[in-house]
């Protein structure tokens, strides 16, 4: 087996050094806000996390269009990781969510619109995982995973909008203030400078732990060709 | 070099217009046969309906259905026993065509493979509404509710469409994984939510007569849902049948 | 008819056909015999236009797949050993019902001729549920030939069958054979297909490794050669 790329190497301990600088900048370089206190810098890493829960259902849906237009088993391996990846980061995003409504909207819980949406698309990409354990065959597998990634990819938005139109109380801390939300703050300088590093930092782990989950897909799949061989060669 | 009888094949597919004319006529074949077989066992109907009445009935003693929550759960009782007995039905379909490999059959017929499609889905699309044209006068027959406006007949359509256009798809996958009937209600309720969402809180506001201006953004939503899953489904069915 | 040149199918990491070359003329008669897993299936599935090659070039009637499949669809008939019937519908309703989807003209008289012909027009209006498995398999040629296909592809037709069925289908083959449509039979029975085929093609491991014309080789040297060939790999 092909030991780590240097370059993944470097990658990894690239990825180390910018999540301790942006566990730094959470913890001591942005203020502390003033309403919310100190509880309001989970919401540095719950963004990330969020973001790059999307970005792994981004990609996925994307390499499934690949798939099916070239049927090259690459992408299919890329999907799974994508999926995978995007489910984690996802379940971070809710969790930490969930952390911080507790003393700001005083519930772990509601269904407001990004929750609601959160919580459907885990299921999805739940479904997804199954539908792939349901099937032996291994094209068969990547073209019905294609497929759903896809249909699953074009009813977030929907889910998003029908979901929105129940009103919502989650702060919009980016765009447009909405009334009737709770939580809203305006981000300091250093807030933000701790917010987008630390999205910059998520996106680098993101790119990181694909490339290794990809690595490992290839690997099992070369495991499986070598199985094959070996029963071939025992027949003859 | 054609013989005159290839010639012939041959102009039969070449004008558009007999070509769209093939091809409806193959989507009614699809569709009709689907109609015969289950016009002789029932076995469709009567299950999904069955199973329709005992979801109202469960939900009758954990809803405990008095007047003062009837009109804000009606939507909402109706559209879970819609989408449950849609599911059975649609598994149903599909798996008589897998069974004993007659899916096979209809892609060795030299029709474009969305015409399967279409035919199996408006098939499933008429057992649903069948289904639910015999639930609703029962349901409103049972709990005094009147249920027949035109807008909310509209709602229950195009919630239909929508339901049976995934429907049809997922099914065509879940049939062929090896724990298909477990698979399609999992697959499918998760992509459906917003369609769902969509039909019970349009045919709510129906129910409960609010102004159209409330209910306007639901019948928007119904209807986008199902212009995009249709015309999804269409770039995406021969992936689901062909090896 | 039917020209197959460096087909090569994989299902995932698994190679199950590896550079098949098959040359079909009009009017023949090929039997492809194997061992079970040979391929077999999987061949005929290609051909069919249920299965698309992950290498290779195939034409069938002059027309290339799986580029121009539809034009192909219209000029072939299948029978696998599941017989593609609806137990729910008469004899007659399934052939009136792939009449349609094959746009056939003058629909009700060529169902007619050909239920007489493969014998089961006195029962055209039974439930095919009802059918024995010999003649729902009667009926499987019947639906296969309902548009005059020009080739006729058969997948093991003869598993489950019992003799007497097996006889019924062998003499209903001869006379579809007869009529000059070119027929490719795969088989692991070699003495049901000994008296049917022109010529035998010997598919072993994704691989054809012999060929023989059956007026090179008197029947008796069949089972002998057989063996020959699969050894040899």
């Amino acid at each position: 087996m092909e030991s780590t790329p240097k370059l993944l190497k470097i990658l990894d301990v690239i990825t180390l050094v910018l999540f301790l600088i942006a566990v730094w900048m959470v913890l001591f370089y942005a203020p502390t806000e003033a309403v919310m206190g100190n509880v309001q810098r989970v919401f540095y890493f719950h963004v990330a996390a969020g973001w790059v829960g999307m970005l792994g259902f981004l990609v996925a849906a994307v390499v499934g269009i690949l798939y099916l237009r070239s049927g090259r088993r690459e992408y299919d391996i890329i999907g799974v990781a994508a999926v995978e990846i995007g489910i984690v980061f996802v379940f971070i995003n809710i969790v930490s969510g969930s952390i911080w409504a507790r003393p700001i909207w005083n519930t772990w819980w509601t269904w407001d619109p990004r929750l609601t949406t959160a919580t459907v698309m885990e299921l999805i990409y739940a479904a997804y995982l199954l539908l792939r354990q349901g099937i032996e065959e291994a094209d068969r597998r990547a073209r019905f995973g294609a497929v759903y990634v896809l249909l699953g990819f074009i009813s977030v938005p929907l889910t998003f909008l029908s979901a929105r139109l129940f009103r919502t109380i989650h702060p919009i801390v980016i765009g447009t203030n909405q009334p009737g939300s709770q939580g809203q703050f305006d981000m300091a300088p250093k807030m933000l400078q701790a917010f987008l590093f630390s999205l910059f930092t998520f996106t680098v782990i993101f790119v990181d732990v694909l490339w290794h989950r990809v690595r490992i897909g290839k690997f099992a799949e070369k495991i499986e060709e070598r199985k094959l061989r070996l029963g071939e060669e025992q027949r003859s | 070099m054609m013989t005159e009888d290839e010639q012939i094949a041959y102009e039969k597919f070449s004008s558009p217009l007999t070509s769209l004319k093939l091809y409806l006529r193959a989507i009614l074949a699809v569709l009709g046969k689907d109609i015969t077989a289950e016009m002789r066992s029932r076995e469709l109907l009567s299950s999904m309906f069955v199973f329709a009445l005992l979801v109202i009935l469960i939900f009758n003693f954990a809803l405990e259905l008095d007047i003062s929550t009837r009109l804000t759960v009606t939507a909402g009782v109706l559209w879970v026993t819609f989408a449950f007995a849609g599911t059975l039905g649609l598994n149903r379909s599909m798996a008589s065509e897998k069974d004993r490999a007659c899916l096979d059959g209809l892609l060795l017929a030299p029709v474009d493979r969305s015409a399967i499609y279409f035919g199996k889905m408006l098939g499933n699309l008429i057992f649903m509404l069948l289904v639910e044209m015999i639930v609703l006068p029962i349901y409103s027959l049972l709990y005094n509710t009147n249920l027949f406006s035109i807008g909310f007949l509209a709602v229950v359509m195009l919630g239909s469409i929508g339901y049976v256009t995934v429907g049809t798809l997922l099914a065509t996958m879940a049939v062929q994984t090896r724990t298909r009937d477990v698979m399609l209600p999992i697959l499918l309720f998760p992509v459906t939510i917003p369609l769902l969402i969509a039909a019970v809180k349009g045919s709510m506001g129906f129910l409960q007569g609010l102004e159209m201006d409330a209910i306007r953004p639901w019948l928007n939503l119904l209807v986008s849902y199902d212009i995009i899953f249709l015309a999804l489904a269409l770039m995406v069915f021969d992936y689901l049948v062909e090896e | 008819m039917v020209k197959v040149h460096g087909l090569v199918k994989r299902f995932g990491l698994k190679t199950v056909l590896r550079n098949i070359d098959l040359t079909v003329k009009q009017g023949e008669f090929v039997a492809i015999l194997g061992p079970n897993g040979a391929g077999k299936s999987t061949l005929l599935r290609i051909l069919a236009t249920l299965s698309r090659p992950n290498v290779g070039y195939v034409e069938i009637a002059g027309y290339q797949l799986p580029s121009q499949a539809a034009y192909v669809r219209q000029h072939l008939g299948v029978v696998t050993h599941f017989p593609l019937l609806y137990g729910d519908l008469t004899a007659e309703e399934n052939l009136r019902f792939y009449g349609r989807m094959y746009h056939i003209s003058h629909l009700t008289e060529r169902v007619s001729d050909v239920l007489q012909l493969v014998g089961l027009y006195s029962r055209r209006r039974d439930l095919v549920r009802t059918y024995s498995r010999g003649m729902q398999q009667r009926l499987a040629i019947g639906r296969a030939i309902l548009h005059d296909p020009s080739v006729i592809l058969f997948d093991e037709p003869y598993t489950g069958l019992d003799q007497e069925a097996c006889d019924m289908l062998d003499s209903l083959l001869l006379n579809v054979a007869t009529q000059g449509h070119t027929i490719i039979m795969t088989s692991h029975d070699l003495w049901r297909v000994a008296e049917l085929a022109s010529r035998f093609e010997i598919l072993t491991n994704g691989k054809i490794v012999a060929s023989a014309e059956k007026k090179d080789l008197p029947a008796t040297y069949l089972l002998d050669f057989y063996r020959q060939a699969i050894q040899e790999i």
